[in-house]
């Protein structure tokens, strides 16, 4: 099962090692690892994309816990959650197929980043089915290059659950 | 006149305030903060990068042991630590020296055992170009320190040291080590010591949910065989005294791991004895047929459980433990106590009474009669069992044993019963041979006026021997009681068991450990025979100085019982049944 946990770290050097050792050590794989400066000065916050059986995922989060660097752990997949992640296609474009392009991807309001004589460059925001949706429709022009950034997530306001 | 600089360093840079009544290179920081701690005494070999430190340690009162490799200071320093409950300290050089230590920072970890390391590293603008005795010693110790630190400026040394010696002595303790760059030692700044120590990231939970702990004493009142299981975490925890409390309070057994043992009194008559592997028929057969197992600051470890799916299959679990991420790690437990063991167990104490446990006690006994712990004798031949039943009866029980791995380490735990805890120093959860003799070095260090004696394997023994001369220089009265089987004997057993007696590899020549011994000036003895094997004891604990005996042993002599290996604790082999 595809889980998406949310790590607080203290913005020190060597913490992505200690984090991402920790996975390769239990043979879990990384799908994606996002990293970036938090709300407060000198904490960074890591959304980590991963897939195993829960038991070994609870291990992971306890040893998690464990690193001195570590502030706080969150396994969001059963939260509410806001889960985005950031795309870049380059897809090969012709005179004709340029407007077809720029018309279907519209709904998924993505934008024409970049237009070359062969390609356009299309820049999408979304939960990574959209995003998977999109490449997928994209496919049949001819996908040049992809790069994603991986999801980023936040756990909903409104809707956070009361401890009890 | 001006004499001419040999050192190709540049002079140390100066960063902070030129002059002022606090400052200091980071290297005097460094041995300041170590007094501030308590440190008196520490393991280490001098190199390049460090010579800035051992500059300031030089004439700084602190006692420096010079060992003949890092491995050697750093099993001493654990050692050191085991028998007093303090951080063992090290210092080693950049490179090499770092990664000599490895093998010993991976056995703190396994065995919880508080360490500071102090490495040497190449200056701050050589790192990552491959320089002179250049490694990466915090990216390949990191899986197996409980923390690490590079420090980048020499302000940072005093929180840094004081922060190291928090986080390695409390929680579950572990090794912490510290890399420090040859400029930052050489660097000057402002010594300021921490008043306190604050580390967001860092909070052992001590004190166990209240919740929880009347949710455990409501399964103890209403079990009918239960059992203690108890390791490491008691002695760690200094939780000795209330374990027994707690078990003569309550009426229930208790079963040791190998790194409990001197937790609770073998001679107590509630002492079942060690369990898993190598432990004994009654210990594993009451893990089996006990109704509640509450493991106290144990780990459910391979070794002790067997087959997963076998091991005690009839009992609802407790779990005591500081750590909780061993929680459910192994074995599925239904009441997870997380906190210190001493306050968990003291925090349950006024709640308990007994138990009723009459009938289940002479279950056990009856098991212990029917398969007790016992070795076949031969007039003339001296067995391994007697060498450390000679050596318990000789010290009456009272002698701090350290260990090799391996037979003799099994022998030892099983036939030296143990009277109280951090008297019992040997590799649990690595298994590494090499520890046992520096280990003692440390222990004897620490407790100048006890008999430290350290069992070992005529192999093992090879592996860290050149500390004879540590010993020697250092006066240190350690007696070595090698068991000389001529073989990797633990492999060998299994060689014979499990693979058909083809011997690979594990028949091994020794040198003739006497003269070793007086080589480097150090009382050296054989004995081939019990009646030589006595008498040699005897004179080896009346000579003030270390001693050095080699015991003669059969070569094909098995540690039993033994729960082979992917079998549950119910399929025990050499019970002497045959």
């Amino acid at each position: 099962m595809r889980r998406v946990l949310s790590v607080l770290v203290n913005d020190q050097p060597g913490v992505l090692a200690r984090v991402a050792g920790l996975f390769s050590r239990r043979g879990f794989n990384i799908e994606s690892i996002t990293v970036g400066n938090a709300e407060e000065a000198g904490l960074s916050r890591m959304t980590i994309v991963t897939s195993g059986d829960e038991r070994t995922l609870e291990q992971v989060m306890k040893q998690l816990h464990k690193l001195v660097d570590v502030i706080k752990v969150n396994d969001l997949t059963e939260e509410p959650m806001v889960a985005r992640e950031l795309v870049l296609i380059k897809v090969t474009a012709t005179a004709t197929t340029r407007p077809e392009i720029t018309h279907l991807i519209e709904p998924f309001r993505a934008a024409i980043v970049d237009v070359g004589r062969n390609s356009l460059v299309v820049q999408a925001t979304g939960d990574m089915d959209k995003i998977d949706a999109l490449i997928e429709l994209l496919r049949p022009y001819g996908i040049k290059e992809i790069a994603r950034t991986g999801v980023t997530a936040l756990m909903r306001g409104s809707l956070a659950k009361v401890r009890v | 006149m001006e004499t001419q600089k040999l050192d190709v360093m540049p002079a140390p840079e100066v960063s902070a305030p030129a002059a002022g009544p606090g400052v200091m290179t980071g290297a005097a920081m460094l041995v300041e903060s170590l007094k501030r701690e308590g440190v008196d005494l520490m393991f280490g070999y001098p190199g390049g990068a460090v010579l800035p430190i051992y500059d300031a340690l030089y004439e700084s009162g602190i006692r420096h042991v010079l060992t003949r490799h890092e491995q050697g200071a750093v099993h001493a320093a654990e050692g050191y630590a085991r028998v007093t409950g303090r951080p063992g300290v090290v210092l080693a050089t950049s490179g090499p020296g770092a990664t000599n230590l490895v093998t010993g920072i991976a056995d703190a970890y396994m065995d919880s055992t508080p360490l500071v390391l102090f490495t040497g590293q190449v200056s701050t603008d050589l790192i990552g170009s491959d320089s002179f005795q250049e490694a990466d010693i915090i990216g390949i110790t990191m899986p197996i320190t409980k923390h690490s630190y590079q420090v980048r400026d020499a302000r940072d040394i005093p929180r840094v040291v004081r922060e190291a010696f928090h986080i390695a002595s409390t929680g579950r303790p572990g090794p912490v080590l510290i890399d420090i760059p040859k400029n930052v030692a050489n660097q000057t700044a402002e010594f300021e010591w921490p008043e306190r120590v604050f580390i967001r990231g860092y909070n052992p939970t001590y004190e166990p949910n209240p919740a929880q702990v009347a949710r455990v004493v409501e399964a103890i009142r209403e079990a009918r065989r239960p059992l203690l299981y108890v390791g490491g975490g008691v002695v760690h925890s200094g939780a000795a005294e209330e374990l027994r409390e707690f078990a003569h309070k309550t009426g229930i057994p208790v079963v040791s791991t190998l790194m409990g043992l001197g937790a609770f009194p073998s001679a107590d008559p509630l002492f079942v004895g060690m369990l898993g592997m190598h432990g004994t028929f009654a210990a594993n057969r009451a893990v089996m047929e006990c109704d509640l197992l509450i493991a106290v600051g144990a780990r459910f470890d391979d070794r002790v459980t067997g087959k997963l799916e076998r091991f005690s299959p009839r009992s609802k679990k407790v779990h005591i433990d500081i750590d909780p991420a061993e929680i459910g790690k192994n074995v599925p437990v239904e009441l997870p106590l997380v906190g210190d063991v001493k306050r968990a167990l003291a925090a349950m104490l006024p709640e308990v009474g007994p138990v009723g446990t009459k009938a289940w006690l002479d279950q056990i006994r009856a098991w212990d009669d029917q398969w007790p712990l016992r070795y076949k004798t031969e007039p003339g031949t001296l067995k391994p069992q007697q060498v450390v039943e000679m050596l318990w009866e000789a010290t009456g029980g009272d002698a701090i044993l350290t260990t090799e791995v391996g037979q003799h380490q099994m022998w030892a735990a099983l036939f030296y019963k143990f009277k109280r805890p951090r008297q019992w120093v040997t590799s649990g959860g690595l298994g590494t041979m090499g520890y046992g003799f520096p280990a003692a070095m440390g222990a004897q260090l620490a407790k100048p006026g006890e008999k430290v004696i350290c069992v070992a394997g005529d192999a093992s023994f090879q592996m860290n021997m050149q500390e004879l001369q540590t010993v020697a220089e250092n006066g240190l009265p350690i007696k070595v009681a090698i068991i000389n089987n001529g073989y990797l004997g633990m492999v060998r057993q299994w060689q014979q068991l499990f693979y058909d007696r083809r011997y690979a590899e594990s028949r091994i020549g020794a040198p003739d450990f006497v003269r070793v011994a007086e080589a480097f000036g150090i009382r050296g003895m054989r004995a081939q025979t019990p009646e030589e094997a006595r008498e040699a004891i005897r004179e080896m604990l009346e000579h003030p100085g270390p001693v050095v005996v080699d015991f003669v042993v059969p070569e094909e002599e098995n540690v039993f019982p033994m729960v082979p290996p992917g079998a549950g604790t119910d399929e025990m082999i050499g019970r002497w049944d045959d």
